[in-house]
């Protein structure tokens, strides 16, 4: 029966996905309504029991890719992806307000320079005060913590060994997924509620998932705006890890 | 029809994402630049173009809202393929410094919110008596 049952899965896993997350959905806004009394968001629960089970995941099958590396979920990988995920986030630009964004514009550009400069320092710092001295090793280590891919892409510019390039991976990984859960219980005291502070939330923050998730767990019409920043992070960050910041670093620890 | 919808989505969506790459290729980044922001701001400009030409008809808004829907489940899905494990795991040098750059992040947004809202007010200040005048 197994076996039928995870031939069904393969063969349709798309169609397996949207059943899986369906369900989660419906459980985490009923857990939403009959706890919390609606407080918190239904989508936040959601997003929380998501990154439980991709915990569970890799504790059981030691892979890299969640509850994907659970043969009969294989299909949340496809609803997951990349393509699915950009393609539903390009669609909510849709009900975009452009007047809102021009106001927010330079603001945002503001917004995306300092989100990278503050959580390179900030991964630096940290990797100071864990006996980091090299400008290679720290450098590596800042911009993992811009994102997870402007890490690796810094580390190999710069001939990081594979052991900081790892650190930096999961640097970036913690603040991705800390964003998606931290978003929305933080949102309040910051005044992250109009379309302008996403723009800005959206820069400084980077992390195009962790800024979708958190924005989708805050409040869904936030998304567009936020995530149109956020596309410029990564590509901004693999621009300046290896060149002016790794000369930075290379001015301050020699 | 709603396809049509879904197409001007998809097209849009290839168009951004190729711009984005070939903008990454010209300025030696081994990475999309902004291609999604570029898709998005596509199909903003599209959209609004072809309802003022009247083009679309709410079937072919449908098209694009039923993605713009299912765009939190999408989200879920991406969170379920996370890899929670490797960033737990990373040791503690590694969640101190994410833990430490989200704090920097979170404090800066009502920061920059300042910087924005004087300008803007500034701007509609002297845009006013221009417009007057």
């Amino acid at each position: 029966m197994y076996e039928s049952l995870l031939h069904t899965t393969d063969k349709y896993n798309l169609v397996a996905g949207f059943a899986v997350i369906g369900v989660t959905m419906w459980f985490s806004y009923w857990i939403s309504g009959r706890f919390t009394k609606g407080r918190i968001h239904g989508s936040a629960i959601a997003i929380l029991l998501g990154l439980t089970m991709a915990y569970f995941g890799g504790a059981f099958t030691g892979g890299e890719k969640g509850v994907v590396d659970i043969p009969l979920l294989s299909g949340i990988g496809l609803l997951g992806g990349s393509m699915l995920r950009d393609f539903a986030i390009v669609a909510t630009g849709f009900g975009v307000n452009i007047d809102e964004l021009k106001r927010a514009g330079m603001t945002g550009v503001i917004a995306l320079v300092m989100g990278i400069f503050s959580s390179f320092f900030a991964g630096v710092a940290v990797a100071m005060a864990f006996g980091y001295t090299d400008a290679v090793s720290l450098t590596t280590i800042g911009a993992g913590t811009v994102t997870y891919i402007v890490g690796p892409v810094t580390g190999a510019a710069l001939g990081a060994s594979s052991e900081v390039m790892a650190l930096s991976i999961a640097a970036g990984l913690v603040k991705s997924i800390l964003v998606m859960i931290a978003t929305p219980f933080v949102a309040p005291m910051i005044g992250l509620n109009s379309p302008r502070t996403a723009v800005i939330f959206g820069g400084l923050m980077g992390t195009s998932s962790g800024v979708a998730a958190g924005l989708a767990a805050t409040d869904p019409k936030l998304v567009p705006y936020g995530c149109l920043t956020a596309a410029f992070y990564t590509a901004l960050g693999c621009l300046l890890g290896p060149s002016i910041l790794f000369i930075m670093m290379r001015a301050i620890a020699g | 029809m709603i396809i049509y919808g879904v197409t001007l989505l998809s097209v849009c969506t290839l168009t951004g994402i190729t711009a984005g790459k070939i903008l990454g290729t010209l300025i030696g980044v081994p990475a999309n630049v902004g291609g999604v922001g570029i898709a998005m701001i596509l199909l903003i400009l599209a959209g609004s173009y072809l309802s003022k030409r009247g083009l679309i008809d709410m079937k072919t808004e449908q098209g694009v809202e039923f993605w713009s829907a299912i765009y939190i489940p999408v989200v879920v899905a991406m969170a379920a393929k996370q890899n929670v494990m490797g960033a737990l795991t990373g040791g503690p040098m590694a969640i101190t410094a994410g833990i430490a750059a989200v704090a920097c992040g979170f404090a800066l947004v009502p920061m920059l919110a300042r910087i924005g809202a004087d300008k803007a007010e500034e701007n509609e200040k002297n845009a006013s008596p221009a417009t007057s005048a």
